[in-house]
């Protein structure tokens, strides 16, 4: 091993190249012992392809990886966990109908769960104390599929510290969590930090980067365009530093075009999840003409389930909707169509269009009734409308004869709101309508939603993004477990942050209740 | 007291019980890494062809030469199943596809037939058979003479099997490994378990173990060969590891269900008791009860709940490039 002073893990000139882009090119990127240092850009900057290159998963075309002054070259995850580079994906790789000291023990190769006889309860007593030692708390015998994901989330850290890793690697860990167990994990971050691991922190959300690192590297089109110490770094330079100019954001002043005229009234729904549990449990909500009702909350807390009873998809068990001053139809997606209610789905690829349908097809799915004269369908009418959509929604593709599933995520975005913009629109339901999307992309997906509400439209925006709620609403509502709780004030990220949790902000002793106790407590979702 | 219906079905139910175990044992090893092999009755065909011929050819004595049988008709039906292993794992190819078309390949009116044909096996006494070997005495106690002590080494055999299984899955680090292959192959990669060799092995070993299940009925319980004499064995065994929640010991207990059903209408005849039409639902059943099952679990919810590898039926692609 070198002096101490050399990195703990660095990248010499890195290429990674796929077909059509490249996704690293010549990155020179290095994180020291005993840091936190976050990996800030867009989506699609390469960040998380450097870090699958740095933990083994892909090999890079060109350049070098040292670990600790040493050249390495992992060929596979296992390489690089056996060299104490781990990784907390977005996606985790758990077993979930295993235990969490099982999911220890499969990786286990120097520990006490790595003998050819299997002892369960081997390194049970290990789970605990790594567990207490990072307020990481987890019953070791625990099935992972029992677990809250923010619990899962521990489980694999607790597995990287548990292979002792030296550098960890997480993508976008507070994608899933609660402010408050985002805090928490913050700190045990930092107290990895301050034991000399290497934290890498991978996100695309300022305030974190902010709150947890030491340095930032900041990446733009697979480059690294800087980086930084934190502490010298301001949100706006960051932000500068990522999209390359600084950014105008979408403001709005709220109530500007809200009308006393309701759009859509919901009285005491009641909707079954998958499972066949309520998922919505009486929930009541009213939105008025030309108003932008954010409703904030962890997924997986009912939003699904509401907006598909909006929209017809899903019939409540009990309640019922009103539209204007119609009731609707239960369960019936044409009948809320035609009542005038849009939809912009969360699963834009799998639910939001066709993906092995063409670009003109796909608007013609809603249309297709009006256009059609008889069973035939008027296939060029199609295509010059298609062509008119791709122009005014700027849609970059390649005609109208593009397959949806070959548009990026904001374009195939710009395609539902195309389709879903037509005809009367008089209530707009977008659920997550950014997740995954560049600040440009984000930024367009945004104007349109204010757009339908200042036509008229009621909108329902459904988010788990504070900035984004922030930004747009002319009020929020929180749904935590099936409920809806009214936001007094609307600006606050505190406030919003606190009932996302599940914590009634009034008495301010309840907010020190731990947030696993709420999580572990619901049925597994 | 040996003799009431009672006894005799428990006791030909563990016999005819024991080609369904051995498949039903393989197809839930291959099934448990992820592998769903629907080619088991064209494998148990295979292995009871190929096993019948080996005592019919080769002149050894007679424990030299069925042991020799039973390793042949393994090697017999896990060549059957490495032809499964490179469509599907390697290659990719939809599973359900591929084990049917190993089936029509291998089965009745197919490969199987062909080499019985070929090899002029059919309608032959064999040379040689298991048979129950433990002394007559012992036999001859009340109960448990006929059911514990007057069965044919392979039923022994089997239980052999069932414990050491059971064990592995549960008990050893290569167990686990396989079970988390077949649970979530990202998970197992990521650990650095290899995905593929662990799919193989334990593909060909189900494969092997279907041979044997097949060499069972052609060396121990009817010991001849008749074009598709496995009846649809391979079928039921599939269902049994659904039906046995996929673990060992059950597929003991479902194997021997199935097989006393088997024995039911034969002991019934042999009773003059004549049931008339009803006869033709007792032969029916395991096949009815088969059907059943499949259907049931054939939509993927059911399968969760009832605790199939998450990952069965579902080719392993590591996100990489």
């Amino acid at each position: 091993m070198a002096e101490a002073s050399a990195p703990a893990i660095e990248t010499i000139g890195i290429t990674k190249r796929f077909p059509g882009v490249v996704a690293n090119d010549r990155v020179d990127f290095s994180a020291l012992p005993g840091e936190v240092h976050a990996l800030l850009g867009e989506n699609g900057a390469g960040k998380t392809t450097l870090s699958h290159i740095l933990t083994g998963l892909y090999r890079p075309d060109q350049g070098e990886v040292r670990l600790f002054g040493e050249p390495v070259s992992f060929t596979c995850p296992r390489d690089a966990i056996d060299a104490g580079v781990c990784m907390v994906h977005q996606h985790f790789r758990l077993v979930e109908r295993f235990t969490v000291a099982e999911n220890l023990v499969l990786g286990d190769r120097h520990g006490a769960g790595r003998h050819f006889l299997i002892h369960p309860r081997a390194v049970d007593g290990q789970v605990r104390e790594l567990g207490k030692r990072y307020r990481l708390p987890v019953d070791p015998r625990a099935h992972v599929w029992q677990l809250s994901v923010g619990e899962q989330q521990r489980v694999e850290i607790l597995n990287a510290l548990y292979q002792n890793a030296r550098v960890l690697f997480l993508d976008e860990p507070t994608a899933v969590l609660t402010p408050e167990e985002a805090d928490t994990l913050f700190e045990t971050l930092r107290q990895m930090a301050a034991e000399q691991r290497t934290v890498i922190f991978i996100s695309h959300k300022l305030h974190e980067v902010m709150a947890v690192s030491d340095r930032v590297t900041v990446l733009r089109d697979g480059r690294v365009v800087g980086t930084v110490e934190t502490a010298e770094a301001t949100p706006q330079s960051l932000t500068a530093l990522m999209v390359g100019h600084e950014l105008q954001t979408v403001t709005r002043t709220p109530s500007a075009s809200v009308r006393e005229e309701n759009i859509l009234e919901a009285q005491d729904l009641w909707v079954d999840g998958d499972r066949g549990l309520p998922a919505v449990k009486g929930v009541s909500l009213r939105v008025r003409a030309g108003e932008i009702v954010a409703i904030a909350g962890v997924a997986g807390n009912g939003q699904r389930e509401l907006a598909d009873a909006v929209t017809g998809l899903r019939a409540p068990t009990h309640g019922e909707i009103r539209v204007g001053d119609r009731k609707l139809k239960k369960g019936d997606p044409r009948a809320a169509f035609d009542a005038g209610i849009r939809y912009v789905p969360e699963d834009r690829l799998g639910t939001g269009v066709a993906p092995s349908l063409s670009i003109a097809w796909n608007l013609a799915l809603r249309a297709y009734r009006h256009l059609a004269r008889g069973p035939v369908l008027p296939l060029r009418k199609m295509r010059t409308d298609a062509e008119r959509a791709i122009d005014a929604y700027e849609i970059k593709a390649s005609g109208p004869a593009m397959m949806a599933a070959n548009l990026s995520g904001g374009n195939l975005q710009k395609l539902v709101i195309a389709r879903e913009f037509s005809g009367e629109m008089k209530l707009l339901v977008a659920a997550s309508p950014t997740r995954g999307l560049d600040v440009a992309a984000v930024e367009t997906v945004h104007s349109h939603l204010l757009e339908a509400a200042s036509s008229g439209a009621g909108v329902i925006l459904i988010s788990e993004d504070l900035d984004e709620i922030l930004a747009l609403n002319d009020r929020v509502v929180v749904m935590y477990e099936g409920e809806l709780n009214e936001v007094e004030d609307r600006t606050s990220v505190e406030e919003i942050g606190l009932r996302m949790a599940g914590t009634n902000p009034e008495p301010p002793a309840e907010a020190a209740v731990p947030a696993d106790r709420t999580s572990s407590g619901s049925p597994p979702a | 007291m040996n003799n009431s219906l009672a006894v005799v079905l428990i006791a030909s139910g563990i016999a005819y019980g024991t080609p369904l175990l051995f498949a039903s044992l393989g197809e839930l090893l291959a099934e448990r890494s992820g592998v769903l092999n629907l080619g088991v009755e064209g494998m148990m065909l295979v292995g009871a062809v190929t096993g019948f011929w080996t005592v019919q050819r080769f002149h050894a004595a007679t424990a030299v030469t069925l042991l020799l049988a039973l390793v042949v008709a393994a090697v017999a039906g896990a060549a059957m199943a490495s032809i499964l292993a490179v469509l599907v794992i390697t290659l990719r190819a939809n599973q359900i596809v591929t084990g049917l078309a190993l089936t029509i390949f291998a089965g009745a009116a197919g490969l199987s037939s062909y080499l019985g044909n070929d090899l002029n096996l059919a309608d032959q006494p064999a040379h040689h058979a298991f048979q129950a070997f433990l002394p007559n005495s012992m036999q001859n106690w009340p109960i448990v003479g006929p059911i514990l002590f007057g069965q044919n080494p392979l039923v022994y055999f089997s239980w052999v099997c069932v414990i050491v299984i059971a064990l592995y899955l549960s008990r050893t680090r290569p167990g686990l490994n396989l079970r988390s292959v077949g649970e979530s192959p990202a998970a197992a990669d990521t650990m650095g378990i290899d995905v593929t060799r662990y799919r193989y092995v334990h593909t060909l070993l189900g494969g092997a173990f279907a041979g044997l299940g097949g060499a069972t009925i052609t060396l121990a319980i009817t010991p001849q060969w008749v074009d598709g004499i496995t009846g649809g064995a391979g079928w039921i065994a599939i269902a049994l590891v659904i039906f046995a929640f996929w673990r060992p010991e059950l597929c003991l207990v479902g194997a021997y269900f199935f097989g006393a059903l088997q024995a039911l209408a034969p002991q019934l005849q042999a009773r003059n008791i004549t049931l008339g039409p009803t006869v033709l639902w007792t032969n029916a059943l395991p096949y009815l009860m088969t059907i059943f099952v499949l259907v049931v679990v054939s939509s993927g919810t059911a399968r969760r709940r009832l605790g199939a590898p998450s990952a069965l039926g579902v080719p392993y692609v590591r996100e990489e490039h």
